[in-house]
């Protein structure tokens, strides 16, 4: 009785001012994501165990979906293409990423803000154009062609640039290189210089300093950094249909919206997220494990 | 901590046999653009020693500390440690660890594996490493904390594991920028004196960066006071602060009257000044230069003493000022009291609180101001 009337009277002095508390400042955001975000999500997902008929959706609970997607060899392949190209896009960002984050961080003084500006520029424009501009560069009478015939370095056109993996890698890898830069910049810049010059006071070549000291203290960042590119990666349709767009090159994004567009299968585009969802889920596990979401502390 | 002296000893090189210094600056100068941060400075630094750069911040002392480890490289000039000509060498190719300010301790590593680095880049056999980590941690008196992450200890634990990891690597020269800026006082002063006793006992040079004075005068086999780029004057603490030669050094150290006076008379002995107002005072002469004209009468508080009704025949060669007392400030240890001249100069005294029933002073009274003309300096600037 005693600590039910304690419990009453701490509330009441609560009461009067605005104490919201973490639950209460996060009421409204939460109430924005569930409706917004996590409502019609599950909705699409739910759509995984209806079937469609000619061109109505018949609610009742099927598997059959869930069994396509794992029967028909074609979904496997393209999933292990997409999840492939999206490992290697990460890779090659990240290996793009660290010299570019690193310098800019911790080697310029005067005009970080311009290069930080250069290096998120790019997402001021669409990314629709973007990858088009990637068609202009990589096509047969393209930017990269013309180079290459004019410096000598091949004799006629390379025709594997466009409409290929090759070119979707190379697009890929441009368009999500700022999500990559900018969460490295972040913990880079963070991290205090004099962690480098102990390092280099105690000995040990860059690349042991690298190893030892930058990269486990910059894995929040990378991970982070990762964490977009691969999924985005992951879920796109665009470039594919622009820069791919011959057999051999479709990636999930593009099968699952022609299921949501031409096809008009939503039951199948549905049941065809659910292994994207868990590779990204996955990689999410992993990455929160590893802490590179919450605390941002390097270390 | 007996282990580690023992092991240390087969190491001392022939430079520190020979005796040749520790460091050597000649004529250094850096420049940041067109700022001179450290403006021609030439130094020895003896084998062993606890040199201690002094200055106010911007003064140039810790640019010339980063020179010396090789974080920054000298836009003109030569250093030579050992003996050797360290050039464009980087840090880890100098017989030299440092001490970092705010400690940079690595955030993902143990205490164990903090200290162990730089015996592993050199290539240390592993049950080697176990060893001399035991021993460094022991040496900085902190066992028992090697398996903790650096954010699980204090300030001062903090700080005892960045000496061990500098020490570990048994360098020639250990330097040590600021090191104790983040610990509160009494933690300060404790570590004051480990920070001297353990330059004795790992007999290796110390070059300490502090914009504190007391922290210099405690601890310093020597002192370089600078500003402005320059090194104004190197002496032990007694010298820097018994006979400080400029202005500048007398005011940074401790506390001090600075009078303005007229040179009236000097010979090889003594020189006697016209204080405005008060009239002729004695000084003994000064360290260097020729006084003339109008000077700058330095003298310690603690240097000079009050007195009620004293006849003059009693103190001969007693420089002697009468005084209104205006303020009395008691400061526990001792007292400081403010004293106003005829000539409207205010002259301060301290005393040291040492027993019940010594005559006090009020203020309104009139006592005498008494100090020996060889505790005033005449100074330049």
């Amino acid at each position: 009785m005693a600590i039910a009337a304690a419990v009453q009277a701490s509330s009441l002095k609560g009461a009067g001012r605005l104490n919201l508390g973490p639950l209460g400042l996060l009421a409204a955001p939460m109430a924005w994501m569930s409706f917004f975000y996590l409502a019609p999500l599950a909705l699409l997902l739910v759509h995984a165990f209806w079937s469609v008929d000619y061109l109505t959706i018949d609610r009742t609970f099927t598997l059959a979906n869930i069994q396509t997607v794992i029967d028909n060899p074609l979904y496997r392949t393209v999933l292990v293409r997409t999840f492939l190209i999206a490992a290697a896009v990460t890779l090659t960002d990240i290996v793009l990423a660290f010299p570019i984050a690193f310098y800019i961080a911790k080697r310029v003084t005067r005009h970080r803000e311009l290069l930080l500006m250069l290096v998120v520029f790019p997402l001021w424009s669409s990314y629709l154009v973007r990858a088009f501009a990637w068609k202009t560069i990589l096509g047969t009478n393209g930017i990269l062609n013309s180079f290459l015939l004019t410096t000598g370095i091949v004799n006629e056109p390379v025709s594997a640039f466009l409409y290929s993996k090759t070119g979707m890698y190379i697009t890929f890898c441009q368009v999500w290189l700022p999500f990559m830069i900018l969460p490295l910049f972040t913990i880079l810049d963070r991290m205090p210089s004099s962690l480098l010059e102990a390092a280099s006071d105690l000995g040990g070549n860059w690349w042991q300093t690298f190893r030892r000291i930058i990269l486990p203290l910059s894995l929040p960042g990378l991970l982070a950094g990762s964490l977009s590119v691969f999924s985005l990666t992951m879920g796109d349709y665009i470039t594919p249909s622009l820069i791919g767009g011959s057999p051999g090159t479709e990636l999930i994004g593009g099968i699952i919206a022609d299921q949501f567009g031409i096809a008009n299968n939503w039951p199948l585009g549905a049941a065809l997220i659910l292994p994207v969802l868990a590779i990204v889920s996955v990689f999410l596990l992993l990455a929160n494990r590893a802490g590179a979401l919450g605390r941002g502390e390097p270390g | 901590m007996q282990t580690v002296q023992n092991e240390r000893k087969p190491e001392i090189d022939p430079a520190r046999a020979s005796g040749i210094p520790s460091i050597v600056l000649s004529d250094v100068f850096k420049f940041f653009g067109d700022v001179a941060a450290v403006n021609g400075i030439s130094l020895d630094v003896r084998q062993g020693e606890f040199l201690t750069l002094l200055g106010p911040s911007g003064c140039g002392k810790t640019t010339t500390l980063r020179m010396i480890g090789g974080f920054e490289l000298p836009s003109a000039g030569e250093i030579l440690i050992e003996g050797q000509v360290m050039g464009d060498r980087p840090p880890y190719r100098r017989p030299v660890n440092t001490v970092f300010q705010n400690y940079a301790l690595f955030p993902h590593m143990t205490v164990a594996q903090n200290v162990s680095y730089g015996l592993e880049m050199s290539g240390v056999p592993k049950m080697e490493r176990k060893q001399r980590v035991a021993d460094a941690l022991a040496m900085v008196r902190l066992p028992q904390v090697e398996g903790r992450k650096p954010a699980a200890l204090s300030g001062g634990q903090q700080q005892r594991v960045a000496l061990a990891r500098a020490l570990v690597n048994r360098p020639s020269v250990l330097l040590l920028d600021e090191p104790l800026g983040a610990l509160d006082l009494k933690l300060r002063k404790a570590m004051q004196l480990e920070l001297k006793q353990l330059n004795r006992e790992v007999g290796a040079t110390f070059v300490y960066v502090t914009h504190d004075q007391e922290e210099a005068l405690t601890m310093s086999d020597r002192i370089a006071v600078m500003s402005e780029g320059r090194i104004l004057q190197l002496g032990t603490p007694g010298e820097i602060y018994e006979r400080p030669r400029t202005r500048f050094v007398a005011d940074f150290i401790g506390q001090t009257n600075f009078l303005e006076v007229d040179v009236v008379a000097a010979d090889g002995t003594a020189i006697a000044v016209d204080l405005p107002g008060s009239g002729s005072l004695h000084t003994r002469i000064p360290d260097a230069g020729q006084p003339q004209g109008r000077m700058t009468l330095a003298v310690r508080p603690e240097k000079i003493s009050l007195r009620k009704d004293v006849p003059e025949s009693e103190m001969p060669g007693m420089n002697e000022l009468s005084g209104r007392l205006e303020e009395v400030v008691y400061v526990g240890t001792h007292t400081q009291y403010l004293l106003r001249l005829p000539g409207g100069q205010i002259i301060t005294v301290q005393r040291q609180n040492r027993a019940v029933g010594e005559s006090e002073y009020f203020v309104g009274e009139t006592p005498t101001v008494v100090f020996s003309p060889l505790s005033a300096a005449l100074l330049a600037d």
